[in-house]
């Protein structure tokens, strides 16, 4: 084998690798990837510590659909590999770094690029480029010029400025987030505290993750930014027990900002203290409501009580008390450095700013998006999300996750804000968006939603606690096929009393899965219950199993899996099952290697 | 009232002295005091809560109300090896639901357990783990596995299995 050809000094030092260590880049393997870049470099005869400097992990930047994603970036020249696995790595090495000529087929394709040219990334700017476990990348990016600059201004000046731009909280509620400061800085207490709320409960969504995977510095800074307007020294974190890796980096990010001098005492060299401490959540989705979260930190069970008093006046130990999700916190240093005109200038009249989106279910390109308020939703699913996956027909999208509701194929081409969301009687939420297609029905959907808001329910009031049970009872008859005639009119009304009553908004969003299903799905409903159909063959109980005589061959396996005797099958015969014996259990539809059983 | 005394090894009383000692600074707190009894025994032993609440003069009946409030704590003890399949909205519907049934069914558990008898494994299920655009997915022992398949789930249940199982 002749000597392996050593890269040139001067290459290497313009080499940088960015790998995606996201939890999706990790699931996918990057770590292994990541690994095989060192040692394939050093194979290479580069020194170790060079290729530490040049090996770097990033968070993740939205495409998870095509992890393992790694840039290389050689001679100010930038390539981005798509699908890559440790095995891989190799190649690029020898081709791409040491010969110069990337591995054209490797290289991500056109849709990578449709889904990154259609967004406008203000908070997603820096995940997926910074290594999010070292400080100094964060600040040499600009980082911490926000909370800086801010010690030059009044606090009230800071207010003025966060009021000015626009920004409503991205946590769900959409409230102004410089209103809801005011009302603290000015309410009367001592000491005051900022939380910060990363209990991101809602299945399907996956942000407030990402962004503190991605860039834990600007979680920090936003809460400083914040303390130091409305007058508070001390910050909590409230952060779901389920994100291990969030917590690890948050961890690493608090320790290397003290270590500077931001956070503590005298923090940038001013007269103000402020310093930050981790609370775990223990697995409740109630706590990401706002007063059931203070009384989690404070120990006790989590459930909510009455507002008012709102937590400005009295929240955690009675203290003022301001509550801000990750998303709206760490959008805070770039409205202070870019000002609050440059950011209202973004979005809609009552919608400013971009929002982030966690696109999954039936689409293409799954992942995480950054978008300005108001783009509709039709360029949110083709143009970027690349349209449903195998071709399928788009359904509808779900917003809001189980507090908000269904948007039907029909209404694709409104704009996605609060005020336009709510109206069709869905919501905001912390942004969710699953995509279904013609194989999701709609009723199971919504069982699916109110079992989830079910089983969450703290049980502190009635509608809630026993409300969402009938209604939960009524929706599985008509899953397996039990619906009566009257059922959807008892949902409805159900529903709708439960809005009105419950105490917190955990009752009083739970219905609108259901509510929106109904509106524009009740073809659906009325099928599963006059017809005895689903129409998108997903409730077992009313699925009526057949074998496709072309597509059997005659294996038997389907014969073996029944366990109620119903399908008669011989040697080199195809099968068949017997409707009145069939116990409609799907176990012979998961047997059949052939996809025969219809 | 009788105060129930610590039954087992004299180990466990050393060990909630322990936890004891670490949980001084937050008095009063009973999520990070349960916290840190579940780090040490992998679940909350009733004995436990009746020392710790002689102990602290708190109730036992405000632990039992923690912990049966957060999804977080076990009140029984639980397998070697933790499978953790996620439910949450991307999930299903992306199938998640047969898989589930699929892991059960491999390790035989009787509906409404989720330890297997042998002590081996526990199937729990989370409502989204935040990793929905690899959906389904899966997490054995705390390594995440993304779009999983049934064939998939058996590999790695055996994997596990090798790599861990007595
Ligand atoms: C049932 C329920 C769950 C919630 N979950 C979350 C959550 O996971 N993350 C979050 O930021 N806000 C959540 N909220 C909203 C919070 O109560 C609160 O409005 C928000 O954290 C305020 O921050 P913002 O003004 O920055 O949006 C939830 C509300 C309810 C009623
Ligand atoms: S729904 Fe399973 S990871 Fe989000």
């Amino acid at each position: 084998m002749p000597a392996k050809k050593t890269a040139k000094k001067a290459d290497i030092k313009d080499l940088v690798i960015r790998v995606c260590v996201g939890t999706g880049g990790l699931a996918a393997g990057s770590q292994e990837v990541m690994d095989e870049f060192g040692s394939q470099l050093k194979s290479h005869g580069i020194k170790a510590e060079i290729v530490k400097k040049c090996v770097n992990k990033t968070g993740c930047r939205g495409f998870c659909a095509k992890d393992v994603l790694a840039d290389v970036i050689l001679n100010d020249k930038s390539e981005t590999y798509q699908l890559l696995t440790p095995e891989m790595v190799s190649r690029i090495v020898e081709e791409h770094i040491v010969n110069g000529s990337p591995v054209k087929e490797w290289l991500v394709g056109p849709e990578y690029h449709a889904f990154h040219d259609k967004q406008t990334k203000i908070l997603l700017k820096q995940c997926g480029h910074i290594d999010p476990e070292d400080i100094d990348a964060y600040i040499k990016i600009g980082g911490y010029e926000g909370a800086r600059k801010i010690f030059s201004l009044e606090p009230s000046e800071v207010i003025e400025e966060i009021r000015a731009s626009g920004l409503r909280g991205r946590g769900g509620a959409g409230f102004l987030t410089g209103l809801k400061w005011e009302l603290c800085s000015k309410a009367e207490g001592s000491p005051k505290y900022i939380i910060c709320n990363a209990d991101e409960g809602d299945p399907g969504a996956f942000m407030d993750r990402s962004v503190i995977e991605g860039n834990p510095h600007s979680v920090i800074e936003g809460m400083v930014i914040g303390g130091y307007a409305i007058g508070a020294n001390y910050g909590y974190v409230y952060i779901r027990a389920e994100y291990p890796l969030a917590i690890q980096r948050l961890k690493i990010a608090i320790s290397d900002a003290r270590k500077k001098g931001f956070l503590g005492e005298n923090i940038f060299k001013t007269k103000f203290d402020f310093d930050i401490k981790i609370k775990e959540g223990a697995g409740a989705f109630i706590c990401g409501e706002e007063t059931a979260l203070i009384a989690s930190i404070e120990g006790k069970r989590g459930m909510p009580r009455a507002k008012p008093p709102f937590p400005a006046h009295k929240g955690l130990w009675g203290k003022p008390t301001v509550i801000n999700n990750v998303e709206t916190l760490s959008t805070l240093p770039t409205i202070i450095t870019q000002g609050a005109k440059w950011f209202s200038s973004i979005g809609t009249e009552k919608s400013k700013g971009t929002k982030v989106f966690a696109i999954t279910g039936k689409i293409k390109n799954t992942g995480l998006i950054e978008v300005p308020m108001g783009m509709s939703l039709r360029e949110i699913v083709y143009d970027i999300g690349g349209g449903c996956e195998k071709n399928c027909a788009l359904k509808a999208v779900q917003t809001g996750g189980p507090s908000g509701g269904c948007i039907p194929a029909s209404h694709i081409d409104m704009p996605v804000d609060y005020e336009s969301l709510m109206a069709i009687g869905s919501m905001m939420g912390s942004g969710g968006m699953v995509v279904m297609d013609d194989t999701t029905c709609m009723v199971d959907m919504a069982k699916f939603f109110l079992s989830f808001t079910q089983n969450e329910s703290c049980g502190k009031c009635t509608p809630c606690r026993i409300g969402t049970k009938r209604m939960l009872e009524i929706l599985t008859r008509i899953t397996n096929g039990k619906g009566r005639e009257g059922d959807i009119e008892l949902l409805l009304e159900l529903g709708n009393s439960i809005k009105l009553t419950s105490l917190c908004g955990l009752g009083m969003s739970a219905p609108n899965p259901v509510l929106s299903t109904i509106r524009f799905f009740r073809d659906e409903y009325e099928a599963h219950i006059r017809d005895g159909i689903c129409p998108a063959a997903v409730c077992k109980a009313l699925r009526i199993y057949t074998v496709s005589v072309e597509l059997c061959k005659m294996c038997g396996k389907c014969f073996k899996a029944c366990p109620s005797a119903a399908i008669a099958w011989e040697k080199k015969q195809p099968a068949k099952i017997d409707k009145g014996k069939c116990i409609k259990c799907g176990a012979c539809y998961e047997a059949c290697p052939f996809n025969a059983i219809l | 009232m009788p105060q129930p005394v610590l039954k087992g090894e004299s180990m466990t009383d050393k060990r909630c002295e322990e936890v004891l000692e670490k949980h001084q600074k937050e008095k009063g707190n009973i999520i990070s005091l349960l916290q840190n009894i579940q780090e040490v025994f992998g679940y909350i032993p009733e004995d436990t809560v009746f020392w710790f609440s002689r102990e602290l003069n708190i109730p036992a009946s405000s632990f039992y109300g923690v912990a049966t409030f957060y999804a977080q704590f076990y009140l029984k003890p639980r397998g070697k090896n933790i499978i953790t399949a996620c439910c949450g909205t991307a999930c299903h519907v992306k199938g998640s639901g047969p898989i589930i049934n699929k892991i059960r069914e491999e390790l035989k558990l009787p509906e409404g357990e989720t330890t297997s008898k042998d002590g081996k494994f526990t199937v729990e299920s989370v409502a989204c783990v935040g990793a929905c655009s690899i959906a389904p997915v899966f997490i054995g022992n705390k390594k995440v596995f993304g779009k999983m398949t049934i064939e998939k789930a058996s590999e790695m249940l055996k994997g596990i299995d090798k790599g861990k199982g007595a």
